[in-house]
């Protein structure tokens, strides 16, 4: 399976990307869509589908509506759509309390870090600083996963019929799809749906029978749902910087990679100690930027091309080898 | 060499300049007015002006340390009058003219500015100063949907009486959702003066704020029940927040209710969460009414004071924890600034997480409304960190 990570598409580039994997015009089968991200906004996808071969209205781009069918599921399955809200004030919660600690934790390691500048401490200082963010960050993701584990358990969304009813009609496009491209929008409304329609699975099976596995094309919070974890970041929010936060798992189509969708936009990039520390805080994982016009070609074995820039440890943007 | 000479003249002030030209007759004075802005603002300084026959003139403001009173200067051989002021980048302020003459006074706006502030109480002139900006998010943004506002009666055992509420659902509200509380004391002169609305129609479009659901609350006796009034208390918490939940999808929890008031009106927020501490996660609170005696009994605000100097020095003796978090903001021209700053360390002590603001403004609904981005979105930040585009 290849997955194209790109930059964000307000100057588009999709239809290029589209063009170099060999979907162009002619193409017998749609090119799946999913902009379960932009909400209720979600049908509004003609520019979208401007860019894929054949457009809409010739059958060429087919839009999943996982955030209608999530809807659906509201309406018509009130036992799970209770068992969900709880889920979320359960999550809410266990974020909050994260978000506390991770202040205190954060904010302990700048200040080890100020403080090594001036007074020549040991490097180690920051590292155990830093340790025991890397390990608040883990704890709350093993916490996370284990709140939605157990509530998936215990709902069985696969035995469930509205829901089992969607799956199926979704792995019915997929399965004859060209590709599937994913949009950006809300990260956790759309990984919400990815995860509900069980499209990780999906994905991985469709197309088998014709062209292997579907190419994924993917953007802004479409990628960042691809990756085993997905990080929140925004440093200029009205309150000024703020804490990057684990929110939880992706798909894990990319593994061992943070996504940072318009990095240089939302991320205080020139502060080179705040970002050494967002680096070593997510080591050995990757943090990319992906910025307008980026394009990143995962291979089917997840390799990565060489001269992706990456956020180093020293807290610059550089170009890494492949890996 | 030039330059050092182009800039002493560009210091001089349009006023000095005017007193310097000859000959100097009502024609000069129109065209210079012609070509001014009222007050006149040339980087810190602000020149005050009134034209007219008078005795003397008088600026009037509220601007804590200054004379309240200062005396506007006759231009020499004119009807003008004027009187220069330095204000910090960025300041606000309300001021009026009080025009002397035969030994009668009159209180009035400037007749030369155009921009005014409104008030339960009336209108004032305003002085922007260099650099103070308008937030764009104040005013009526076409691409923000808006939210709608309902009106409700909720009768009140508690104060014994009905009591108006008006409600403010966001757009695309939906039942299915759930919604974080706020309520809003003296809400009608936060929708008339302040702009609330537009303010959280632009908030919300913007990710700034989450969507929420918002009570603007009325008061009836406005000085006894939001003075440390239990009837108050009662009615917001055992009347109103039940009624409100039971009817509308919302949150429900302490974290998301939130109450929020500007001078008495925060006085009414940090007692009512002191009557019910677990009930409320958060309280937003401006210019606080919040005034106390270290010693004696001389708080200099009158009888409607007396409570509130009584709640609060109880407050300040044995400090309560009343909510998890406090946005407090206060406009450094206010006398009650110094009350304010007074208060953070108290409510720091008791446990609460404490976000406090300053602004070079008064006791004003312009300084409130301009304050509420900072202090919404830290209560109930928006989306913005979940949307990649």
């Amino acid at each position: 399976m290849k997955i194209i990570l790109l930059g964000p598409q307000r100057r588009p580039t999709l239809d290029g990307v589209v063009r170099s994997l060999g979907l162009g015009s002619g193409l017998a089968r749609p090119v799946a869509t999913i902009t379960a991200g932009w909400r209720e906004r979600e049908p509004d996808d003609a520019e979208l589908s401007a860019h894929l071969p054949g457009g809409r209205d010739q059958g060429g781009a087919v839009n999943l509506g996982l955030y209608r069918r999530w809807l659906d599921v509201q309406d018509r399955d009130p036992d799970y759509f209770a068992g969900a809200r709880r889920l979320a004030d359960a999550l809410a919660e266990l974020q909050d309390l994260y978000l506390l600690r991770l202040d205190y934790a954060l904010r302990a390691v700048y200040a080890v870090q100020r403080r090594s500048v001036s007074a020549d401490l040991p490097g180690e200082a920051v590292a155990e600083a830093l340790e025991a963010v890397r390990e608040l960050d883990a704890a709350h993701l093993r916490r996370v996963d284990g709140a939605r584990g157990e509530f998936f358990a215990r709902l069985a969304p696969h035995d469930r019929p509205v829901i089992a009813g969607h799956r199926a009609e979704v792995s019915a496009v997929l399965a004859d799809a060209a590709a599937l491209v994913i949009t950006g929008g809300h990260v956790g409304v759309l990984a919400e749906a990815l995860h509900l329609f069980n499209i990780a699975a999906l994905q991985s099976t469709a197309g088998q029978a014709t062209a292997g596995r579907l190419p994924v094309i993917a953007w802004s919070a479409g990628a960042m749902a691809l990756a085993d974890r997905i990080v929140l970041f925004h440093d200029r929010s009205p309150q000024g910087p703020g804490h990057a936060e684990v929110y939880g798992s992706g798909l894990s189509l990319v593994r061992d990679v943070v996504l940072l969708p318009h990095a240089r936009a939302r991320l205080l990039l020139d502060d080179m100690a705040r970002m050494a520390v967002f680096a070593r805080r997510f080591a050995p994982a990757r943090c990319v930027p992906l910025e307008a016009g980026t394009r990143i070609d995962v291979s089917s074995d997840g390799a990565w091309p060489p001269g992706v820039r990456v956020l180093g440890e020293d807290g610059h943007v550089n170009a890494r080898a492949a890996a | 060499m030039t330059a050092p000479v182009a800039s002493s003249v560009s210091r001089k002030l349009a006023i000095n300049r005017l007193r310097e030209r000859r000959p100097l007759d009502a024609g000069v004075v129109d065209r210079f007015l012609a070509r001014h802005e009222v007050p006149v603002v040339e980087g810190p300084r602000c020149t005050f002006l009134y034209r007219g026959e008078a005795d003397e003139v008088f600026l009037i403001h509220r601007i804590f340390g200054l004379p309240d009173h200062l005396p506007l200067r006759r231009v020499r051989g004119t009807d003008l009058w004027y009187v220069v002021l330095e204000l910090p980048e960025g300041s606000r302020v309300e001021y009026q003219l009080e025009v002397v003459r035969g030994g009668q006074r009159e209180r009035i706006n400037d007749p030369l500015n155009p921009r005014l502030a409104h008030s339960p109480v009336g209108s004032s002139s305003v002085c922007y100063a260099h650099g103070h900006e308008i937030p764009d998010w104040t005013r009526p943004d076409p691409e923000a949907r808006p939210g709608s506002l309902v009106d409700m009666v909720v009768p009140s055992r508690a104060l014994r009486r009905d009591c108006a509420v008006t409600l403010y659902l966001p757009a695309r509200f939906r039942r299915t959702a759930r919604y974080p509380l706020l309520i809003v004391h003296d809400g009608g002169d936060y929708l008339r003066y302040a702009d609330a609305k537009t303010v959280l129609d632009n908030l919300i479009h913007r990710l700034d704020v989450a969507e929420l659901v918002v009570a603007f609350v009325y008061p009836g006796d406005r000085l006894a029940e939001y003075a440390n009034s239990a009837a108050h208390a009662r009615y917001l918490t055992a009347e109103l927040l039940p009624r409100l939940e039971a009817e509308l999808p919302l949150a429900g929890t302490p974290s998301g209710r939130c109450l929020m008031g500007s001078s008495f009106g925060a006085v009414a927020s940090l007692s009512t969460a002191y009557r019910y501490p677990a009930a409320y996660g958060s309280l937003l609170l401006q210019s606080g009414s919040f005034a106390f005696t270290d010693i004696g009994n001389d708080h200099g605000g009158g009888p409607p004071f007396e409570p509130v100097v009584r709640f609060v020095n109880r407050f300040r003796a044995a400090p309560r924890r009343v909510a998890d978090r406090l946005f407090v903001s206060c406009g450094v021209y206010e006398p009650l600034i110094v009350r304010n700053r007074s208060m953070i360390p108290v409510f720091e002590a008791a446990g609460m997480t404490v976000r406090y603001e300053e602004a070079r403004d008064g006791h004003s609904w312009e300084n409130w409304r301009d304050r509420l981005r900072d202090g919404l979105s830290w209560i109930f930040p928006g989306p913005q960190k979940f949307f990649y585009e």
